[in-house]
């Protein structure tokens, strides 16, 4: 069996304490991980100022390259997992068989951390605003003939990171190409990919002391987040809001993505069939940038009809059958509170499950030891309970609103995707509190434009700007 | 070693004879027991002579302990007598007490046989880094520290506080009553007062062991004038400990190595785990060390308490060794009889060794049922 142990300093340490990974289909035992404690984790923390002095030592232009090496390392060479030497493709499988998520997922989802791996002078330039990044090297320099001056907001950079989506992991990459340390602790399914990154970081050069992997349970996340000085928190809103208010932390929980149709575009619905479809259930409909809401001022009923009609034929597939389009969920207790939830709130009066209607059985099946969530499409009112939720599987509501109403009631949105040619309404979308990522037009709220900042922005979370003056003596 | 274990088994039976006669006497037993007494089926007086036949009183339900009047579970025999009452959660509802006269004294000078005296100078001073209030340790490891010749320094930590703001999920304010807490420690340690002895919790050792990393010690010996020595104080070993006696149940094996490699410098300072509560008294480990993987064993100060590993759905049934099972406690004194109390712990069941030629304990988490609804080792 795989020992996977933690990465501290830069050095596997191998703990007494172990946490087993099962195969989500066998039962049948795949890995171990290390944990370790938090107070290791705070002392470690506390050399992450010598690791922050060794990487501000290369430039830039170095690190920049390295981590573009590290892409190729990602994706092509064997790299060590604990006691083993693993192949991409056996990463893959482990990947899989650990989260229950689909192979073709998981390959999909590693293909996005290489590629922001390959392609992190165009993330940097995009998280920048295009400063030249040798300013980072010096701290200061001149831009169009005026002073840029940046200093780093902490020694290290933190993740609280999930095991429902590889695709994260793209996340927190950048911060090493900024020259911050990084504390990862992995969630409990998913050590994978963040070894995988850091031992590919490694092998490329990047100084061990900055890379640190810290299997941990609760309490270790919390001494992560005491200690680093910025983190990222992935989790559901009971695990993020004790920091909503904490400015170190940039929280990644539901997205609440949306749809929003314009009055112009509102008789035009089946035109953007494809798109919704898309929106909700790419990767899963895991994400919070799948839309959970398609708000339109009317024909409600018709478009969950029709996406109900869509959306039913999708079916529970094996983890390595290519045409998977839903993840399994490992622990099927998980899958069955999910559905129960949703059931309950169908209990208030106002909203009908379209899909189950067409379907014609339960969302919940449960085969031998895991369980899938079939894609849900509710029709209901926007003061519904439902009308404003995000689940871990292929949900959304749809919604009539006057278009009037829409930006007053939608609430805090990761993704708005707004059909509308009405100038004024998107004049409106552009001045909205609530909407974190807008695309105006048909753009599906899955895709990514990764020369832009996704929920929060890491170079402005791990530096501040702040003046510089200099004379000669 | 055969020869040892029986007659530690003999010690424990004839404890059992003893202390049952005491407790359900007319005129020197506990006013508890003998009106519960009224309700057995059996005669305590007669029909109890060896430790399983204390299966006939069944299981202690710690519920008995809540509320009062305290007083009737002083035993007639012990009248008169000063009497303490030590407390136990009290977060929610009424806390559970029991009373003390002299059993926390014994218990802890019994203890200190156990303590290296390499470690734990006779004469030297001790700080006590752990719970206050109504709380035994107090108290205990006062007495532990005068009995050794020393004087004990104490903090103020009240654990309920903590308790209700972990229940509030207000951890920021837990963080800082944390501080709070080992700031005090750091101002007794910059006062001259040659402390080499220590009790502490798991937490705060990690805790004192953070400030010391990050110079607060040297910041408080500068805040009151004073000069940091050569070499600094920045470990637990540079500011003089010598010797830690601590509990806690988050005693894992990869906690202990962690404090035994990389806060005591690799076991030069000493410390010894300990498994106990208001209810027993106090369990000694085996010494512990790389050599068997930092396991921490724990064995009863038998004859006045017994622990036994049991399956969970049958009390009666004792685990075989190495196997899992709670953790069922017997208290066996003149000031308290507790019959087969299930803790709210797990743990593997251990051989007896040659210090201690009796059923020991290991692995000792909390019960695996109550853990989730458990709020353990808040300081």
């Amino acid at each position: 069996m795989i020992h996977i142990p933690a990465l501290r300093l830069g050095k596997l340490y191998k703990s007494l304490a172990t946490v087993k990974l099962v195969h989500h289909v066998t039962g049948d035992s795949v890995a171990e991980i290390s944990q370790i404690n938090g107070s290791q984790i705070v002392r470690d923390i506390s050399r992450m100022g010598e690791a922050r002095a060794e990487l501000q030592a290369i430039s830039m232009a170095k690190m920049v390259a390295m981590v573009k090496e590290a892409g190729r390392i990602f994706a092509s060479e064997n790299l060590p997992c604990g006691s083993e030497s693993q192949s991409f493709e056996d990463y893959i499988r482990c990947l899989s068989a650990t989260t229950g998520s689909p192979m073709v997922f998981c390959k999909r989802n590693a293909g996005k951390v290489e590629f922001v791996l390959r392609n992190i002078d165009t993330i940097l330039a995009g998280l920048t605003r295009g400063i030249n990044l040798e300013i980072l090297d010096a701290g200061h320099g001149t831009m169009d003939g005026r002073t840029l001056c940046f200093s780093p907001t902490c020694e290290s950079f933190g993740a609280i990171l999930p095991s429902n989506s590889p695709g994260v992991h793209s996340l927190w990459v950048p911060a090493i190409a900024l020259k911050i340390p990084l504390v990862l602790k992995p969630g409990r399914e998913e050590p994978w990919t963040p070894n995988r990154v850091l031992q590919a970081l490694l092998k490329a050069g990047i100084p061990p002391m900055a890379l640190n992997l810290c299997p941990a349970d609760h309490a270790g996340a919390g001494e992560i987040l005491r200690g680093a000085g910025r983190s990222m928190l992935f989790g559901d809103s009971s695990t993020t809001d004790p920091y909503r208010n904490d400015h170190r932390v940039e929280i990644h929980g539901p997205g609440f993505s949306k749809i929003l149709l314009g009055e112009d575009q509102a008789d035009n619905w089946r035109n953007y069939l494809d798109l919704m479809l898309e929106s909700i259930a790419a990767n899963g409909g895991r994400s919070c940038i799948n839309v959970s809401g398609i708000w339109t001022p009317r024909h409600g009923k018709a478009i969950a009809q029709a996406l109900g009609e869509r959306l039913a034929q999708v079916q529970a597939r094996a983890w390595d059958d290519p045409k998977a389009e839903l993840a399994a969920f490992a622990n099927p207790d998980v899958a069955e509170r999910i559905s129960a939830m949703a059931d309950n709130l169908l209990q208030t009066p106002g909203a009908v499950d379209v899909t189950e209607k067409i379907r014609g059985s339960s969302r919940l099946v449960r085969e031998g030891r895991c369980a899938w969530l079939l894609p849900t499409i509710v029709n209901c009112d926007t003061q519904h309970p439902l009308a404003n939720k995000e689940f871990l599987f292929p949900y959304a509501s749809v919604v009539e609103c006057p278009q009037s109403d829409m930006l007053k009631i939608i609430g805090p949105t990761l993704v708005a995707t707004a059909l509308t040619q009405d100038q004024v309404f998107r004049k409106d979308l552009m001045n909205s509190k609530y909407i974190d990522r807008i695309n105006l037009g048909p753009i599906p709220s899955t895709r990514l434009t990764w020369d832009q900042p996704h929920e929060g922005n890491l170079f402005t979370h791990l530096y501040r700007q702040r003046a510089f003056q200099q004379s000669s003596f | 070693m055969e020869a040892k274990i029986k007659a530690a088994k003999e010690r424990l039976d004839a404890q059992v004879r003893e202390i049952v006669q005491w407790h359900f006497s007319p005129d020197t037993g506990t006013p508890f027991w003998l009106d519960k007494a009224k309700s057995y089926k059996f005669n305590p007086l007669k029909d109890v002579h060896c430790f399983e036949d204390l299966k006939l009183f069944g299981t202690f339900e710690d519920e008995w302990l809540r509320g009062g009047p305290v007083q009737r579970w002083v035993p007639r025999g012990l009248q008169g007598k000063p009497v303490y009452v030590f407390e136990t959660g009290g977060t929610t509802g009424l806390p559970k007490s029991r009373i003390v006269i002299d059993d926390f004294r014994i218990d802890y000078e019994m203890m200190s046989e156990t303590l290296p005296d390499k470690y734990f100078p006779r004469g030297s001073n001790w700080l006590m880094l752990g719970p206050t209030g109504p709380r035994r340790l107090r108290l205990a490891i006062e007495h532990l520290a005068q009995h050794r010749g020393g004087i004990c320094f104490c903090i103020d930590l009240d654990p309920r506080w903590v308790v209700k703001l972990i229940k509030m999920r207000q951890i920021e304010m837990a963080n800082l009553y944390k501080e709070h807490c080992i700031d005090q420690s750091l101002t007794i340690l910059a006062g001259d007062h040659d402390i080499k002895c220590m009790f502490t919790t798991p937490k705060l050792l990690a805790a004192l062991d953070e400030a010391l990393r990050a110079g607060k010690l040297e910041d408080k010996f500068r805040s009151l004038g004073k000069k940091v020595p050569p070499g600094g104080l920045r470990s637990i070993k540079s500011c003089g400990i010598t010797g830690i006696f601590s509990g806690g149940t988050e005693f894992t094996p990869e906690f202990t190595r962690e404090a035994y490699e990389e806060m005591l410098d690799n076991g030069e300072v000493y410390m010894t785990p300990t498994y106990g509560n208001t209810l027993m008294g106090l369990a000694c480990s085996k010494p512990i060390g790389p050599e068997d993987q930092f396991k921490i064993s724990y064995y009863a100060p038998q004859p006045r308490a017994a622990i036994q590993v049991v399956n969970p759905k049958n009390y009666d049934q004792v685990v075989d060794y190495g196997q899992t099972g709670r953790v069922l406690l017997t208290t066996l004194t003149m000031e308290f009889f507790v019959p087969s109390f299930p803790e709210r712990d797990e743990g593997e069941r251990e051989p007896p060794y040659d210090k201690f030629p009796w059923d020991g304990v290991s692995g000792v988490r909390t019960f695996s049922e109550l853990a989730s609804s458990t709020v353990v080792g808040v300081y």
